[in-house]
C-alpha cells in the first residue's frame, strides 16, 4: 500500500491522457462520472460499518432506526454480562498468545526464506503461506477431527495453537516485505565491529525490520481475534471467544447489545488502522532514510 | 602457489557459504514443524478420511456422483443431485461476486491511482476501515439494513416504492451484497498497487502519438493493469469459494454454499462425506490457483521468497 512516486509533479500529472490539474477549468464528463462512481462505491463500503454506531446508543428495546432516544444501556449490558465480558477477555488472551507465538516463528521463517538460497525453499514458502489459500472450513474440520481424537476440544491453549497456524503466513509476508529492501552490509559492519550473530540481530536487524514485525504481530492478533470458523468447531464450552458469542447472538435473537460490541470493535479497528499507518511511515523512513510523502512536500532536500 | 592459495580460499568460502545456508534453513525449522503438526497433518488426516471412513473405498464420493442424491435441506427438493447443486450454487456465487467486485473495484482503483498519493492514501482509509472490521460486525450491519424493519425497507416504503416491507434479508441478493462488501477491498488493493506502478510516461507517449483518451486507456492503460485484474480476481474467487459466515447469516435456505454443507455433514457425524466434500472443494481451489499462477503467469499473491 505504499505509494511509489509517479512520473512528474502532480500539477502536470496526466491520467489516461486527461489532465488532472487545476489549470483546466471544467473536468471532463468522463472524469465526473468516474469520481461519482468512486464516491458511491466508497459509500457502499463505509456506510454499513458505521450504521451500527447510532443503534448502540439507542434507548429502544428492539432494533429501531432512527433511535427514539439515547441511552448507554447496551454498553452497560455488554459490560455487566459475564457471557460477554469473559468472551472478550478470552479473545484478547488467545489473540495475544497467537500474536507472540506466530511472530517468533514467522520472523525466523521469513529470515530463512528471504536470505536463504538452498534447495526446496520455494516449496517450503508455498507450504508456509498455504493456510491463506486453503478454505477456512477445511482447516477447521481438519483441526476439529485432530483435537477430538486427542481430546483437547474446549481448551483455550489448543485454540491459540490452531490460530497460530493460521496467523504465521501473515507474519512471514509482512516481515519478508521489510527484509526485501534490507541492506545486509549493515550486518556485516556490525559483525566486523565484533558483534556476534545474536547481538547483530538484536541491535541491527531487529530495529530495522521492527515495523514489519509489528505489522505481522498485528495481523496475527486480528486473525485470531476475528476468527470464527475454527472456534465454532473446537471452542467447545470451555473456550467461547467473542466471535463465537457474537455468532450465537446473531443466530438467536438480535439483541442490540451486539451493536454496542460492534461499535467497540469498529473503534478498535480504526485505532489499529491509524497505528498501522504510523508504523508504515516510520518503516519507510527507517529503511530509506526519508519520510515518504512529506519528503516530496519539503522539496526533497536529500 | 598463488593458484593453490586461491583454490583453498574458494573452498573456505564455499564451506562458509554452505554453513550459512544450513543456518538459514534451520531458521525455517520451527515454523515448518509447527505448521506440519497443527495444520499439515490434521488437514491431510482429514482428507484421508474421505477414502477410509468408515471403511476403505469410494463410498463417501458416491452421493456426489449418483443422479439423485438428496440432503436434508430445502435444495433436496430440486430434481438434480443436491450435492452437485450446492457446488453449482457455490461456483455461481463465487463467479458473480468476482465479476461484481471487478466492475465496482476497477473504477475506484483507477480514480485513486490518478490522484496525488496524499489524497489517495486518505481515501484508501475508506477502503481499509471495512477491511479491518470483523466480518461478523459487517454481517450484523447488513442484517440491520436489510431486515423487514430495516433502514432500506423503511426508505422504500417511505417513498412509496413498495406498499409493504420487502423480503430482502435471507435472499440470494443479500448474500451477494454482503459478500461483495467483504471482498471488494481484496479486489481494490491489488488493482491499486498495479495501477500505481504503471509508468505514466507511456500514457503520455501514446497521447503524443495522437491517441485519443479512450484509445490510450484501451491500448495502453488497460493491458498494463491486467496483472492487477488477474491477481484481484484470483484472490476474490478463491476466498469466495470457501465463504461460510456471510451466506449463513444473510442467505435463505436455498443459498447453501459448500462450506455450509461440509459443516452440516460434520454435525451429522458424516465425517467421511464431509471429508470427501472438503477434498473436492480443495481440489477446485488449488486447480484455480495453479491455473492462474502457472498458465496466466500471475505473480504469486503472497510474497515471501522471490522466484
Amino acid at each position: 500500500m505504499s505509494a511509489p512516486s509517479i512520473a512528474g509533479p502532480t500539477t502536470t500529472e496526466r491520467v489516461a491522457g486527461r489532465r488532472v490539474s487545476g489549470r483546466r477549468q471544467r473536468p471532463s464528463v468522463g472524469r465526473v462520472l468516474l469520481l461519482t462512481a468512486t464516491g458511491l462505491v466508497l459509500a457502499y463500503l463505509v456506510f454499513p460499518v458505521f450504521v451500527v454506531v447510532p443503534l448502540s446508543f439507542s434507548s429502544a428495546r428492539y432494533l429501531q432506526f432512527p433511535p427514539p432516544g439515547w441511552s448507554l444501556q447496551w454498553y452497560q449490558n455488554y459490560l455487566s454480562r459475564e457471557a460477554w465480558t469473559s468472551a472478550t477477555w478470552l479473545s484478547v488472551q488467545i489473540g495475544l498468545a497467537t500474536a507472540v507465538l506466530a511472530t517468533v516463528l514467522g520472523t525466523a521463517a521469513a529470515l530463512g526464506l528471504v536470505r536463504g538460497r538452498f534447495r526446496g525453499r520455494e516449496a517450503l514458502n508455498a507450504f508456509i503461506v498455504s493456510p491463506l489459500i486453503v478454505p477456512g472450513i477445511i482447516v477447521a474440520i481438519g483441526i476439529y477431527f485432530f483435537y477430538a481424537r486427542i481430546q483437547i476440544i474446549g481448551s483455550p491453549l489448543a485454540l491459540a495453537l490452531a490460530h497460530t497456524a493460521l496467523a504465521i503466513p501473515f507474519v512471514v509476508i509482512n516481515v519478508s516485505a521489510t527484509l526485501e529492501g534490507f541492506d545486509e552490509k549493515l550486518e556485516w559492519a556490525a559483525m566486523n565491529l565484533g558483534a556476534n550473530r545474536w547481538q547483530t540481530f538484536r541491535l541491527v536487524t531487529l530495529p530495522i525490520i521492527r515495523p514489519g514485525v509489528f505489522a505481522g504481530a498485528l495481523f496475527a492478533f486480528i486473525t485470531s481475534f476475528d476468527e470464527l470458523i475454527v472456534a465454532l468447531f473446537v471452542s467447545g464450552s470451555g473456550a467461547v471467544t467473542l466471535p463465537r458469542r457474537m455468532w450465537e447472538s446473531l443466530r438467536q435473537e438480535i439483541d442490540p447489545t451486539i451493536a454496542a460490541v460492534s461499535t467497540v470493535l469498529i473503534a478498535a479497528s480504526v485505532l489499529v488502522l491509524a497505528g498501522a499507518e504510523v508504523l508504515r511511515i516510520r518503516g519507510e523512513r527507517l529503511r530509506t532514510g526519508r519520510v515518504p510523502d512529506e519528503a516530496a512536500a519539503r522539496g526533497a532536500v536529500e | 602457489m598463488a593458484v593453490v592459495g586461491r583454490e583453498a580460499q574458494a573452498r573456505r568460502f564455499a564451506g562458509l557459504e554452505r554453513r550459512g545456508q544450513v543456518r538459514l534453513a534451520l531458521l525455517l525449522l520451527p515454523a515448518v514443524a509447527f505448521l506440519l503438526f497443527f495444520y499439515g497433518y490434521p488437514v491431510a488426516a482429514m482428507l484421508l478420511r474421505s477414502v477410509n471412513d468408515p471403511a476403505w473405498g469410494s463410498q463417501n464420493f458416491e452421493p456426489l456422483v449418483t443422479a439423485r442424491s438428496t440432503i436434508d435441506l430445502v435444495v433436496a427438493e430440486l430434481p438434480m443431485n443436491a450435492y452437485v447443486r450446492v457446488f453449482g450454487i457455490t461456483l455461481q456465487i463465487a463467479l458473480g461476486v468476482t465479476a461484481a467486485t471487478l466492475l465496482l473495484g476497477y473504477p475506484v482503483a483507477y480514480a485513486l491511482a490518478s490522484l496525488p498519493p496524499t489524497q489517495a492514501n486518505l481515501l484508501m482509509i475508506l477502503v481499509l476501515v471495512p477491511f479491518w472490521t470483523s466480518i461478523l460486525v459487517r454481517s450484523y450491519a447488513w442484517m440491520v439494513l436489510l431486515g423487514r424493519e430495516g433502514l432500506i425497507n423503511q426508505f422504500l416504503v417511505g417513498v412509496g416504492f413498495a406498499g409493504e416491507p420487502l423480503q430482502l434479508l435471507n435472499t440470494r441478493g443479500a448474500v451477494y451484497v454482503g459478500m461483495i462488501h467483504v471482498l471488494l477491498p481484496f479486489m481494490i488493493l491489488p488493482l491499486y498497487a498495479v495501477m500505481r506502478g504503471i509508468d505514466r510516461s507511456l500514457l503520455r507517449a501514446a497521447e503524443n502519438l495522437g491517441a485519443r483518451p479512450s484509445q490510450v486507456f484501451r491500448w495502453v492503460f488497460l493491458p498494463l493493469s491486467l496483472p492487477g485484474v488477474a491477481a484481484g480476481c484470483l484472490l476474490v474467487f478463491i476466498l469466495a469459494l470457501g465463504f461460510y459466515i456471510t451466506p449463513a447469516l444473510l442467505g435463505g435456505q436455498r443459498d447453501v454454499m459448500v462450506s455450509m454443507l461440509i459443516q452440516q455433514q460434520v454435525t451429522q457425524l458424516n465425517w467421511g462425506v464431509a471429508s470427501a466434500l472438503a477434498l473436492v472443494l480443495l481440489v477446485f481451489a488449488l486447480a484455480i490457483y495453479v491455473a492462474f499462477t502457472r498458465i496466466l503467469g500471475v505473480q504469486r499473491l503472497f510474497g515471501g521468497a522471490r522466484a
